[in-house]
């Protein structure tokens, strides 16, 4: 059985992120919500997902925060920004913290959708990366992993 | 000029004030009161000091040049009157040494003449002249044996006053002579006689001409009514009528200042001569005697002319050139003023542009994926949905269109009253609309909000827009304060009868001693590069403009307290 890709929307906008999961759920992705930045926390630490569609502006720890600490955390999260409110300077930021993509509200879903897949797309492609470096060092070949490991770091942080 | 009038429309530079260089009203005003009280100040010393030095000068060298003269004059009188005495005196010894009946002896009296004439020179002739008036001896070249004087007036007056000196006349051969007489009183026989000479002007001729006078000068005797009784070199001949006209008398030398009959001036120094008829006189030309006068006189006041007119250029433009750039400092200064306010009022438009559409961003993407959904269902499915399905997505979609209805017309409701007026003013409601724009900051951040309005709280003349800028500003400013979970407490008072208080306190970072007086300076920030510090200022002028005050009070780490002072009727 393939597994599904797994996906946390968070946002404080109850109506918005319930619909929308809905609608993933219909294009057979696994959608689960939360609607503060302490739920998604503690939510991953239940059950890490795939991608984290993140809103920036909610009450409690905001957005940049939660990324922030999914990162540092959950490494092998991938998170997209999607919010209504934010600026140049907080793309910036967001993408310098690790964010895959930054999304504007209202948002096309299909699009939304590919992102999600390419997010988790590049997340397979860096499992990869890490076995093979895994794989050159336990075969000695100390110096081929450690540039595997220079790309995932430079691509991760 | 920029005028922020009453009602805020700011009000651009008017294009006719520039470019008229000096002549706008104002600044031709300026430019007139500087420039005469530069003039005053630096022209009146220099024009008071150089007449003053014109007058001491003046004064000096005219007492100088007067001087001489009047010196002249008095060692003249002294000569003359040393002369005439001399020839009396010796009359008045031969009188006494010689008798009567010797006297009118021919012979005898030819004798005297002669010597007299060796010893003395000058004597024409010499003759005897009896109590009755008839002259009964006679020496010298007229043939007067015989001749009665008893009307004459010398006659009386030596009879009277015992000596007799005569005006100058033209006598033997053309040569102007005068004569002395004296009286010898003889005793009760013959009672007097008088001895009466003819002397020759040439010694006073002499005398005159040892002086040595200018070229231009001219000294002479003249009679009491003015006729010449010595040559001249200018005034005309002896027995002339000289030209200067009478000299009123005076005991001691005398100096006047007088015009010819050309109206050239001259400087005249005179001396009556006493026991005669005479007046010496000595006449100099002004133009030679003080000709070196006159040159400084004239230096002086091309000095001063030049002087002047320098100086008046350079004040003219330097006065000319400053009061320019002051014009255009002004201008430039109402040009910056005018763009701080306009900017000012732009990115106060575009934060709340921006809020707004941030605001309805939800209620569109709620919208968005419900119309997705509704799609979905259809499609997937194949078959419309249930009936509870799409009335809930409907609903869905409807409450957020309410949501985005409120907004826009709270906006609206923004945007209209921007226009200035005055009305009356609800400061309550007022304060509760513009905390609304703020709303979900305070959510997102935690940020407790109290708002303390009194019931049927007095509304109050003022303008509405402008207010509405003013509590942005001091919120906008009171959320940059504090921290996420801090607190702003909004309170309205009524101060006194005519001033009511708004006041916004927060418990965020606070304004350190040193900056609160500079806070409401403009272009004053302590938010770095993300602040314009404009928004103070504008507020403070708002607030003034409005008839209020604007106060605060804060320490760091306590937060900060703006009151807002506003008059219940508005007064400018």
């Amino acid at each position: 059985m393939r597994k599904k890709l797994k996906v946390l929307l968070v946002d404080d906008e109850q109506e918005f992120v319930e619909t929308l999961a809905d609608r993933l759920q219909m294009r057979d992705l696994e959608a689960s919500t939360a609607h503060n930045g302490e739920e998604a926390l503690s939510v991953v630490k239940g059950e890490e997902p795939d991608v984290i569609v993140l809103d920036l502006k909610m009450p409690g720890i905001d957005g940049i925060e939660v990324l922030r600490r999914v990162k540092k955390a959950y490494p092998k999260v991938e998170v997209i920004i999607l919010t209504g409110h934010g600026s140049e300077k907080d793309e910036e930021e967001a993408r310098s913290l690790g964010a895959f993509d930054y999304v504007k509200k209202p948002a096309d879903l299909d699009t939304l959708v590919s992102q999600i897949k390419n997010a988790f797309k590049q997340k397979l492609k860096k499992l990869e990366r890490l076995s093979m470096a895994v794989t050159f060092a336990e075969a000695g070949e100390f110096d081929t992993a450690r540039e595997m490991m220079k790309g995932e770091k430079e691509k991760g942080d | 000029m920029v005028t922020d009038s009453p009602d805020n429309s700011i009000v651009a530079p008017g294009n006719r004030d520039i470019g008229r260089g000096v002549f706008h009203s104002r600044y031709r005003r300026l430019w007139w009161y500087s420039v005469s009280f530069t003039a005053f100040v630096s022209l009146t010393p220099l024009v008071i000091m150089t007449f003053v030095n014109f007058y001491q000068y003046e004064k000096t060298l005219t007492a100088e040049t007067i001087y001489p003269i009047s010196q002249l004059a008095s060692n003249s009188r002294q000569f003359m009157e040393g002369f005439l005495e001399e020839r009396r005196a010796a009359l008045a010894y031969i009188a006494n040494r010689e008798s009567y009946e010797d006297l009118c002896d021919p012979e005898k009296l030819n004798r005297v003449f002669l010597n007299m004439e060796q010893s003395f020179g000058g004597f024409v002739d010499l003759g005897v002249v009896d109590s009755d008036g008839n002259q009964c001896s006679y020496v010298g070249r007229f043939e007067l044996e015989g001749k009665s004087y008893k009307e004459q007036d010398w006659f009386q007056e030596v009879c009277i006053k015992g000596v007799y000196v005569s005006d100058v006349f033209m006598g033997h051969r053309n040569f102007p002579h005068f004569v002395i007489a004296v009286r010898k009183d003889d005793g009760e026989k013959r009672g007097f006689y008088i001895l009466r000479a003819t002397i020759d002007t040439e010694v006073l001729d002499r005398y005159i001409s040892s002086l040595d006078l200018r070229p231009s000068s001219d000294a002479f005797l003249i009679n009491h009514e003015g006729i010449l009784q010595t040559r001249s070199r200018y005034n005309g001949k002896a027995m002339d009528q000289c030209p200067i006209g009478t000299l009123p008398f005076a005991s001691k030398a005398e100096v006047l200042e007088m015009t010819d009959k050309e109206g050239e001036p001259r400087i005249v120094g005179y001396a009556y001569i006493g026991q005669s008829p005479f007046i010496f006189v000595v006449l100099k030309r002004p133009k030679y005697v003080m000709g070196s006068w006159l040159r400084l006189r004239s230096d002086i006041f091309w000095l001063l002319g030049i002087s002047v007119v320098l100086i008046m250029a350079v004040i003219l433009w330097s006065c000319t050139y400053l009061v320019n750039r002051i014009r255009e400092a002004d201008y430039s200064r109402g040009k910056a003023l005018y763009h701080m306010q306009y900017t000012n009022k732009m990115a106060s438009i575009g934060r709340l542009a921006a809020g707004v559409a941030h605001e309805i961003n939800n209620p569109l993407a709620i919208i968005n994926e419900n119309a997705g959904l509704l799609k979905d269902l259809i499609s997937i499915k194949d078959e419309p949905p249930e009936s509870d399905r799409l009335l809930k997505i409907a609903d869905t979609v409807l409450k957020s269109v309410g949501r985005c209805s409120k907004i826009t017309h709270r906006l609206l409701g923004f945007a209209k009253r921007m226009d200035p007026l005055t009305e009356h003013v609800a400061v309550g409601p007022l304060l509760e609309e513009v905390l609304s724009f703020q709303g979900k900051e305070a959510e997102y951040r935690s940020i407790t909000i109290s708002l303390d309005i009194p019931e049927d709280f007095p509304a109050i003349e003022s303008d509405r827009g402008q207010l509405q800028q003013v509590f942005l500003n001091l919120l906008s400013n009171a959320f940059s304060a504090v921290d996420d979970g801090g607190r702003i407490d909004i309170s309205l008072t009524q101060e006194d009868q005519r001033t009511v208080a708004v006041t916004i306190r927060d418990d965020g970072r606070g304004i350190p001693e040193e900056y609160i007086g500079a806070i409401f300076e403009p272009f004053f920030s302590t938010k770095g590069e993300y602040g314009t510090g404009l928004g103070l200022s504008i507020t403070f002028g708002i607030v003034e403009r409005l008839g209020g005050s604007i106060s605060v009070q804060s320490k760091v780490g306590e937060g900060a307290s703006f009151t807002v002072r506003l008059p219940v009727i508005r007064r400018s």
